[in-house]
């Protein structure tokens, strides 16, 4: 190992002691790219230097953070998941009298508000509460307010159009300038909160779990434990749904889940 | 690895124009070609497979879409999904990410470069092809600067000569050669 590798494994451990957010089993390219990038901007020259400022300065440390996972999402993104979603789960979800959901890693929010759309044209919203969390304090801020730029409102109508939705889509949101905010009566349902994968716990148990596009950014051993932490938090027969490009093949409960809708990667627990 | 000579691995990058530029290069290598060749060519996302397919047809060396977390292996042509950004990881395994957009693309370019000259060093080929913007260019100069050989498509042939032109430009490129020249070379690795 060079001593540049050395730096970086030093820099995440003492993080991880100093701070209690742990990036060791992130896949480490893309944190690399990350730590690079905030050097850039920062000019800072080495990785050394970078531990020092960020163990010695706590709004150093705030930015580092929001740099480290930020991300860009969007309403309805992937839209056959949706209306897969929408056609194969809500059904039997409606059987529940109350229905509770998890979505984890949900980043600015514009996937907590597609899902309540979902469940509020399907007549479930009023007797269902979702809890989404991220580790990004910030991006927690924005999920909570439900404020998004007008010009992403196109892309996000075609989207949910896709994903089989047929009512005018501006009825959910209201307008103004150049900021969309989204229906309170969205919103009533919706818990936003902390939660590091990585380390904290589970903490209730659901009907459906939805994580998508977070896992990829995780290492073998850390999705083994993080899809042990949703099954865990899942009831029997619950759902999960993952990204893309997402598996349960690093999982060791894998044989405990049962395809939904192999393509769209919906499962339910079996066992 | 490098058991067949110098190079570990080839990375491609490509944009618009780059099907048909793919197509030259790819059919030309046989099913049990020596490295592993990964490739980000700028594509729409809602064409889940269709590149896959359509370069399958047309070529013998087995054509693949990335999984992440799968290893890279020799003798297949890895390409990168739309709408994820694709890495190398040190141990050798692919990984996929979703953050925004770099040189406006996704999956970009410079990404998978950087992150394969961090892994593969100077046992790594790099090829910048066809493409209509400069994604690319700060990726080839990096696998340079890792010491890995670095190739432009020539600007006169390139269908879109404006992508490998930007990293010869940046003085990324080690060689400038037409699909022809890069097939031979390639070959002999
Ligand atoms: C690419 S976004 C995914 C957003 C959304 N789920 C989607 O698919 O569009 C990844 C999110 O995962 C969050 N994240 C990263 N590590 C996490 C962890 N350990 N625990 C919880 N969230 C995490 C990031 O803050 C970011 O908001």
């Amino acid at each position: 190992m060079d001593t540049e590798n050395i730096a970086f494994k030093e820099l995440l451990d003492s993080i991880r002691l100093v701070y209690g957010y742990d990036f060791t089993d992130y896949a480490e390219a893309s944190v690399k790219r990350r730590v690079n990038n905030f050097m850039a901007n920062h000019k800072i020259e080495a990785i050394d230097q970078l531990a020092k400022m960020i163990l010695k300065d706590e709004k150093v440390f705030e930015e580092f953070i929001q740099e480290l996972s930020v991300t860009v999402t969007e309403m309805f993104r992937d839209p056959p998941f949706y209306k897969s979603l929408r056609e194969t789960v809500l059904k039997r979800l409606a059987t529940y009298p109350f229905i509770k959901i998890w979505v984890a890693g949900c980043a600015t929010g514009e996937e907590v508000y597609s899902i309540a759309i979902l469940f509020k044209e399907e007549g479930l919203l009023n007797r269902t509460l979702i809890y989404a969390t991220d580790i990004n304090q910030k991006s927690l801020q924005t999920a909570k307010e439900g404020m998004y730029p007008l010009e992403n409102m196109k892309q996000h109508t075609a989207n949910y159009q896709k994903a089989g939705g047929n009512q005018p889509f501006s009825e959910y949101y209201t307008a103004k300038y150049n900021t969309v905010m989204f229906d309170k009566s969205l919103k009533q349902n919706i818990v936003f909160a902390p939660h590091n994968l990585a380390v904290d716990k589970s903490f209730n148990e659901f009907q459906l779990i939805i994580c998508r596009n977070v896992l990829i950014y995780f290492n073998q051993k850390l999705q083994n434990h993080v899809i042990n932490l949703f099954y865990e938090s899942l009831c029997p027969f619950g759902f999960f749904g993952m990204g893309n490009k997402e598996s349960l093949l690093f999982s060791d409960k894998q044989q405990f889940f049962e395809d939904v809708d192999r393509k769209q990667k919906i499962f339910m627990k079996t066992k | 690895m490098a058991a067949h000579g110098k190079y570990e691995a080839i990375v491609i990058g490509a944009s618009a124009g780059g099907l048909s530029a793919l197509t030259t290069i790819l059919g030309a290598l046989p099913a049990s070609f020596s490295l592993p060749v990964i490739i980000v060519q700028h594509r729409y996302r809602d064409q889940m497979n269709l590149l896959e397919e359509i370069l399958q047809n047309k070529c013998k060396i087995q054509i693949r879409q990335v999984e992440e977390k799968e290893k890279v292996e020799a003798g297949i042509v890895y390409i990168a999904p739309p709408d994820y950004h694709l890495l190398i990881e040190s141990d050798n395994t692919f990984s996929l990410s979703s953050d925004p957009q770099v040189s406006f693309s996704r999956p970009s370019i410079d990404v998978l470069f950087e992150s394969a000259a961090a892994t593969y060093r100077k046992s790594l080929i790099g090829i910048v092809l066809t493409g209509a913007n400069k994604d690319g260019a700060a990726g080839l100069l990096a696998i340079k600067k890792a010491g890995g050989l670095t190739i432009a498509q020539s600007p006169e042939e390139a269908e879109y000569p404006y992508m490998p032109q930007a990293a010869i430009d940046k003085g990324a490129a080690t060689l400038v050669l037409t699909l022809k020249e890069i097939q031979t070379r390639i070959l002999n690795c």
